[in-house]
């Protein structure tokens, strides 16, 4: 069974639950069997423009031919093609313009570091004579949504020389790559549904996005949703019937044993963890509200909030007005290593999502001992029972469980223990072994 | 010969409200919930099975008898919420066929706590008995039938005749539980244990189609209850009263199978109803039982731990009865009454974590979506109570 799969990032050049997602479950279809080329876009990440130097996979390889195939340590089965195309998870139709921008302006103080990139779209001419990754110079114009469709242009062009019986896309940017190489090649075509434009955007939903999605499950022989949540919507906003639905839940890395290091020297304040992209979806204004009323009660504890995104000045100053400005700590985005420690830190994880399609963030706290609070409008909510959960609107209650779990000794014990039992029900091999019969079934029909 | 004791337990804890850390009222119990919920549970089950238990004891004039233990908690809310659950038992002990068994007022685990807190509510419930059905009990069980070695010695010290609890596989062994048995350096109490095989087919089993012996019928379970003839002398048949109506619906048969059984029981080989005295006073002891540790009748355990299996029960009982002695010395009855209602072992139960992934009985009428939030719902009201005790000091 060899499947062409069109994904995002490869640790650690994660910007979010999507990344790790596909990752994870890569991995998994890696143990249970199945081939694997995984085509990525090999974008600069958006928060790179706030480091000096920042490393993408094509800086590590300087400059190759299109389509250069990668290795990943730690895979039997997969083979990784790099797509020259500017897309990156997480992007928005408007924030596109803004990212060229900035990567042009850091070309031309220097500061990007890689070698031989070409001018950006509408920058200067001149520039380096070697092209980015052998394409044409000033490809990269235009908008999102054109990108997306170049992208989409690569994937088949890609497709041409590569042997499959499937192609597997995850999220609605690759979904026009997807139905183009489904069309070409004639293999059926897999949509995973990580979110919806419902979910990052509320109401407001970008019409073009939101047409890209339905055509995407429209035109898919099935569409695997991470939760039924998720699942709901994609049967009531986008009218895909029920049939075409599968629901596969994520699940999470589990870390590899041993004690990692000794909790630090024990200090006099709590700490309350929010880890997450600061944007509407994931209700960070409610955390702070929560902060505030837990503050009335209990004084010694510290709210730390990790992770950028639009929101993040709008909640730096609400915190301020909020009067509570120096209970909260904002670590700005982390990676790797110190996410780990920022969760061997924190007494309590709390994700207050508006619309969470699944949530990855609890299971990873779950797995460092870390009690959890999760929002009940959230796919990961239909697999955990022992955790704290709440209506992400339900401040109140949010601080009330918040103060009981700092309170009371007992019950974080039973937390952890618990939620560390129910973590092992939760495996990507699970997960993929459901995409696997997936496969198994369209390909048997095809 | 064999004898059929039927004892059925009847109780209703006082629900608790939502109560969060922001709450400061005084009144912990969700009124409306166990309005509804008494109610409800006396139209499907009180009700219905007592006209049925008043039928068969005219029909079989005398000879069918039975056992409630009825918990204070219970009466005080058919007093507030259905009176004619309360008429209607009364009418049942005016038969002369029905007596009443002795346990704690508040249905609590004050044995593993407090003593003294113990001793006072069993007195408080066998006054109860005396105002309301005109009985003195002569037979006690302790809450959901825990029950160990001291039980039996303080039971005995406070003057009762004998002692009902479980027939667990892991203290008899071999044995049978229908015999009678005595606990060791006890004088004259004896015991009688539930015959669980007999008791949960009907409890548990009798509506549930894909068991092999489905449908139980009332002939069939007369022919099982003759078994014991030979082998034994009671066929102790404890459950809960809900059992009828409610655990076990109209629909499944269970009211024609309690109509129909007493009648066959007697007619196949000459067996008959006895109440637990009337048992204990007819039947030797055969053995003594020896048993150190908690037993009940509570999951396949049949040990304590689905009120004290974790951290969050055995903090929250140790919290609740760390107050004991400021509660009882503060002279204030209402917050007394509230401690207590906050001793029935309910609360606990719901904070049980056991089977929460796979959600089965311990969900049943359970207000809260999960264990953590009843824990934290409970330890919230303790503090109220601590509050009002520093009050009163201050």
């Amino acid at each position: 069974m060899k499947v062409f799969m069109l994904g995002w990032e490869f640790p650690p050049y994660i910007s979010g639950g999507l990344g790790t997602a596909c990752y994870g479950l890569t991995r998994g279809l890696d143990e249970a069997g199945v081939e694997v080329t995984f085509v990525l876009p090999t974008a600069v990440p958006l928060d790179a423009a706030s480091h000096v130097h920042f490393r993408t996979p094509a800086t590590l390889m300087g400059d190759l031919p299109a389509g250069t195939v990668l290795t990943a340590e730690g895979f039997q089965r997969l083979t990784v093609r790099a797509l020259p195309a500017m897309l990156q998870a997480y992007a928005t139709a408007g924030g596109f313009e803004q990212m060229i921008e900035q990567l042009r302006q850091q070309q031309n103080l220097g500061a990007l570091g890689i070698p031989g990139l070409t001018a950006l779209a509408g920058g200067g001419g001149g520039g380096g004579g070697r092209s980015f990754v052998g394409g044409s110079p000033g490809m990269y114009r235009g908008d999102l949504l054109t990108q997306i469709q170049y992208y989409a242009s690569l994937a088949v062009e890609l497709a041409k020389r590569e042997q499959f019986d499937l192609v597997h896309a995850h999220d609605w940017m690759t979904y026009p790559a997807g139905l183009a190489v489904s069309a070409y090649t004639g293999k059926p075509l897999v949509v995973h549904l990580h979110s919806t434009e419902f979910d990052r955007s509320g109401e407001h939903v970008n019409q073009q996005v939101y047409d890209i999605e339905r055509a995407g499950m429209h035109g898919a022989d099935r569409v695997i949703c991470v939760s039924y949540l998720t699942r709901g919507i994609a049967l009531r906003r986008y009218g895909v019937p029920a049939e075409k639905i599968e629901v596969v839940y994520n699940a999470v890395e589990h870390p590899d044993g041993g004690m990692g290091e000794p909790p630090p020297i024990a200090r006099d304040e709590k700490i309350v963890l929010f880890l997450g992209r600061i944007t509407m979806q994931k209700g960070p204004e409610y955390f702070l509200h929560a902060a505030k009323k837990v503050l009335e009660k209990f004084k010694k504890v510290r709210f730390v909030i990790a992770g950028s995104g639009d929101m993040t000045g709008q909640i730096v100053e609400l915190s301020a007005a909020l009067g509570i400005g120096r209970h909260v700590t904002f670590t700005g985005f982390l990676r790797g290593d110190d996410v780990a420690r920022v969760f061997r830190m924190a007494d309590l994880y709390v994700m207050p999502s508006v619309s969470e399609p699944f949530g990855i963030a609890p299971l990873e706290a779950l797995s460092h001992n870390v009690p959890v609070i999760i929002s009940k409008q959230s796919g990961v909510s239909e697999v955990l029972t022992h955790v704290l959960k709440v209506d992400f609107w339900d401040v109140d209650e949010m601080a009330n469980k918040i103060i009981a779990v700092l309170r009371h000794p007992p019950l974080q014990r039973v937390l952890r223990q618990q939620g560390q039992i129910e973590l092992r029900r939760l495996s990507w091999r699970d997960s993929a072994e459901k995409c696997k019969e997936v496969y198994q079934q369209l390909v048997g029909v095809a | 010969m064999a004898s059929v004791v039927f004892y059925f337990q009847v109780h209703q804890p006082f629900r608790l409200r939502r109560y969060s850390i922001f709450d400061s009222g005084t009144n912990y119990f969700d009124g409306r919930a166990n309005a509804e919920i008494c109610r409800k549970v006396a139209g499907k089950s009180y009700l219905p099975t007592n006209a049925v238990i008043a039928d068969l004891i005219r029909m079989h004039e005398g000879r069918f008898r039975v056992s409630y233990s009825i918990t204070g908690m219970a009466i005080e809310q058919f007093r507030l919420y259905a009176p004619e659950v309360l008429d209607s038992f009364q009418a049942l002990a005016d038969t002369g066929c029905v007596e009443f068994i002795a346990e704690t007022y508040h249905h609590s685990l004050a044995f593993l706590y407090r003593r003294d807190e113990f001793v006072d509510q069993v007195a408080m419930h066998r006054q109860l008995m005396a105002d309301t059905f005109g009985q003195t009990p002569r037979v006690f069980r302790n809450t959901e039938l825990t029950y160990n070695n001291d039980v039996a010695q303080v039971a005995e010290d406070m003057g009762f005749d004998a002692v009902l609890t479980e027939g667990a596989d892991h203290i008899l062994g071999y044995r049978s539980p229908n015999f009678l048995y005595s606990p060791p350096n006890c004088g004259q109490l004896r015991m009688l244990l539930k015959n669980y095989r007999l008791s949960d087919d009907v409890a548990f089993r009798f509506g549930n189609r894909d068991w092999a012996e489905w449908p139980l019928t009332a002939e069939k379970f007369a022919r099982w209850v003759n078994q014991i003839n030979g082998n034994g002398y009671v066929c102790n048949l404890f459950m809960d009263y809900e059992t009828f109506g409610e655990h076990q619906w109209a629909d499944t048969g269970i009211f024609d199978f309690l109509r129909a059984m007493p009648g066959l029981v007697m007619r196949i080989g000459d067996n008959n109803f006895l109440t637990v005295s009337e048992a204990v006073d007819r039947y030797p002891v055969t053995a003594e039982l020896d048993i150190p540790h908690m037993i009940s009748w509570a999951d396949i355990e049949r040990d304590i731990s689905a009120w004290l299996g974790n951290s969050m029960q055995a903090n929250a009982l140790y919290e609740l009865y760390a107050l004991a002695d400021d509660v009882r010395a503060s002279g204030n009855e209402e917050l007394t009454e509230d401690w207590r209602k906050l001793q029935t072992s309910d609360h606990f139960y719901y904070m049980c974590t056991k089977y929460f992934a796979d959600g089965d009985v311990h969900k049943y009428f359970n207000p809260y979506e999960s264990p953590y939030d009843s824990y934290i719902n409970y330890m919230n009201i303790l503090d109220s109570i601590r509050t009002r005790l520093g009050q009163k000091k201050a």
